[in-house]
């Protein structure tokens, strides 16, 4: 019966057909950026504009509905926006967040990259337990893990024991609630979203090409530089926007490892939203931390596009 | 099993739920965290037929702002007085019907008269559980820094010389601006409600100058901290630093850990419990909150959270140790000392926010 419709509607229909499908596929991803980012997105970009008030919820004016967008949308203002750039702390806070992710990022990739080198270069029987061994960690919450870092770092705690007994030091290191604590937060938890990339870049390398440059003369590490670096390059990319853009948002790691004077975005919204009650500024950190991000993320698309274009 | 039997008993379960949902009768109960025992709950549900959902938090802020979202779908939640002022002026709350809550008659004048300047007649609260903000330390550790047996005054945080001395062993302070600078204009000898950029100033300088020594501004990792012996004082509320000597007690490492209310004088603050305005067991909230009045319930609460209560007639069924520990039930003289804060206005809180993230940060 079906092939007796397909038969009656032609070759025409079938692309008709077939063009429909296609669009409607590719709805898909639009419909889930307007529900899940646009519309969230416009929520928190309308209560940026407007001004605390105590009341439920504690901001004015209240919106329901387009009738009364029309009616009230004069009472809102760029105040808050305004706000941000008279106030030092924030763009202290964006400055910060940017150079402790940035910094992390460049550790995790240093970590990272001699991890991923190893599991592409080991036997293929042995790499999906590697992958495994990676991915693994995700099976425990990520706030224990982050908690469990307290434990290890304390003055008290496992790391300087271990120092101390091996006669390294004689006092024990003060790394909990520093900058270096959020570091090794930072590296430790997003070390997999390094890897993995780096991994999947490498994995797909071809290795004739080393052995062919050391037969031509090239010193090994003059052979990583000019073949093997240039060819992960995609996967470092990728590696380092999957954990520079969470980590400049990060909350948790520098709340529970680092000092009071740690100044973070993450931790100024917060502050804005829970202490201070203050929902419009608050938003309106948020809007400009999501602009800030979205250019790396810009990025990181173009990167991908031409990734691909390259693998065509 | 034959099928016939299975059938008769899924009919048989489907029944015996829909006779449950449909007769359950539920309260939704939000608390912080380790703030009852829970065996109350399960007497308060085999007394009255009503169960308890009970879910907790740890920071009023969590709770505003759930609040003020609306719908929490919550029927009792507990606010502290500062907050609770300013949630009702929001219409959070709905007013209490007195009339279902005959066991009023057992509160302590006490405590309601200073509640009730936050919640004026007490129309839209009921008191659960009062204390104060003074200092928890580690009893040897203070005493191997300062090399006194006994502090009893603020000056061990807010006078430099003394703090540097605690600087190495750790000193920890609450992330409350609203309890810290009170507390820091009242041992400059300021109002502590005062609220004028020139009395911020002051609080701002002082608080500066001993930012160096203060390892961490936090509002409840300094429970730990003091239990493990991590660190040698906290500014802190009075329960959590008790938790932490309790829990020390229970590790038996050696840590002792005190609470001091310091001479000086120090906040009162108190939790109250309330209705919001949404809540969808209304009658069920009110004999929650009935039930959590009665004298043998409120002392049952008081001696496993070690925290006073605003019940009078709870007193006689409090352990002793409790009832007669002036950290917990402060005497007559310490009493009059004690200050209670009131909350800022939107443009004072940006104020004293500006001038609490320039302290922690020390920036």
């Amino acid at each position: 019966m079906a092939d007796n419709a397909s038969a009656s509607a032609g070759p025409a229909g079938n692309n008709l057909i077939s063009a429909i499908t296609s669009r409607l596929v590719i709805l898909v991803p639009y419909a889930w950026l307007l529900f899940f980012f646009l519309i969230p997105f416009f929520i928190v970009f309308k209560i940026s504009l407007s001004s605390t008030a105590i009341s439920m919820p504690p901001y004015t004016p209240v919106i329901n509905g387009f009738s009364d967008l029309a009616s009230k949308w004069h009472t809102f203002s760029f105040d808050n926006y305004v706000w941000l750039t008279q106030d030092p702390l924030y763009y202290r806070a964006y400055i910060r967040s940017v150079v402790i992710a940035a910094v992390a990022t460049f550790f995790t990739l240093l970590i990272g990259y001699p991890i991923a080198y190893g599991m592409a270069r080991a036997p293929a029987t042995l790499r999906p337990t590697l992958l495994m061994l990676v991915i693994l960690p995700f099976w425990t919450s990520f706030l224990i893990r982050v908690y469990a870092w307290i434990g290890i770092l304390k003055p008290e705690g496992l790391l300087n024991q271990l120092l101390m007994w091996l006669n390294l030091i004689d006092s024990p290191l003060i790394i909990l609630n520093t900058d270096w604590a959020i570091y090794i937060g930072i590296v430790y938890s997003y070390l997999p979203f390094m890897v993995l990339p780096l991994y999947s870049a490498l994995e797909k390398m071809d290795y004739t090409l080393i052995e062919a440059a050391n037969d031509l003369g090239c010193p090994p590490l003059g052979a990583f530089w000019k073949i093997t670096f240039p060819l992960s390059l995609p996967g470092v990319v990728a590696g380092c926007l999957l954990v520079f853009i969470p980590a400049v948002g990060e909350f948790v790691i520098p709340d529970l490892l680092g000092g009071s004077e740690t100044l973070m975005i993450g931790k100024t919204l917060w502050n804005e939203f829970n202490s201070n009650r203050d929902w419009p500024v608050s938003s309106a950190v948020a809007v400009i931390l999501l602009l800030l991000l979205v250019v790396p993320i810009m990025f990181f698309q173009q990167a991908q596009a031409k990734a691909q274009e390259q693998g065509r | 099993m034959t099928a016939s039997k299975l059938g008769l008993s899924a009919a048989l379960v489907a029944l015996m739920t829909f006779g449950a949902s449909a007769q359950d009768k539920v309260v939704n109960v939000y608390n912080w965290s380790d703030y009852i025992d829970t065996s109350i709950l399960e007497d308060f549900t085999k007394e009255t037929g009503i169960k308890v959902v009970y879910d907790v938090f740890d920071s009023n802020e969590i709770l505003e702002t759930k609040l003020l979202a609306g719908g929490s779908g919550y029927d009792v939640v507990v606010p502290s007085g500062h907050f609770l002022v300013r949630q009702i002026q929001a219409g959070v709350f709905q007013k209490l019907d007195k009339s279902k809550l005959p066991n009023l008659s057992n509160m302590w004048d006490v405590v309601t008269e200073r509640t009730a300047a936050y919640d004026p007649g007490n129309e839209y609260s009921v008191n659960y559980m009062w204390g104060t903000t003074g200092i928890g330390y580690n009893v040897d550790k203070v005493k191997a820094a300062l090399g006194t047996d006994k502090i009893d005054s603020w000056d061990v945080v807010f006078d430099p010389a003394k703090a540097e001395k605690l600087k190495d062993c750790g000193i920890y302070i609450l992330d409350q601006s609203q309890d810290i600078v009170p507390a820091a204009l009242h041992y400059l000898g300021l109002d502590p409600n005062a609220r004028d950029a020139d009395s911020f100033a002051k609080a701002e300088e002082l608080l500066l100058k001993i930012r160096p020594f203060v390892r961490k501004f936090h509002s409840s990792e300094y429970i730990n901290a003091l239990a493990n012996g991590d660190i040698c004082l906290a500014i802190g509320w009075s329960g959590d630093v008790f938790q932490a000597r309790d829990r020390a007690a229970e590790a038996n490492q050696g840590v002792k850990v005190q609470y001091m209310i310091p001479k000086e004088g120090a906040e009162m603050w108190f939790d109250q419990f309330a209705i919001p305005a949404d809540a969808p067991h209304v009658d069920e909230a009110l004999a929650f909150i009935n039930y959590m009045m009665k004298p043998e319930v409120a002392a049952k609460a008081s001696n496993y959270v070690y925290y006073a209560n605003g019940n009078k007639a709870s007193q006689q069924f409090i352990d002793k140790d409790i009832l007669d520990d002036p950290a917990i039930y402060p005497d007559e003289a310490t009493l009059s000392k004690l200050y209670t804060v009131q909350p800022y206005g939107p443009k004072e809180q940006r104020l004293v926010t500006r001038l609490w993230t320039k302290v922690t940060t020390g920036q």
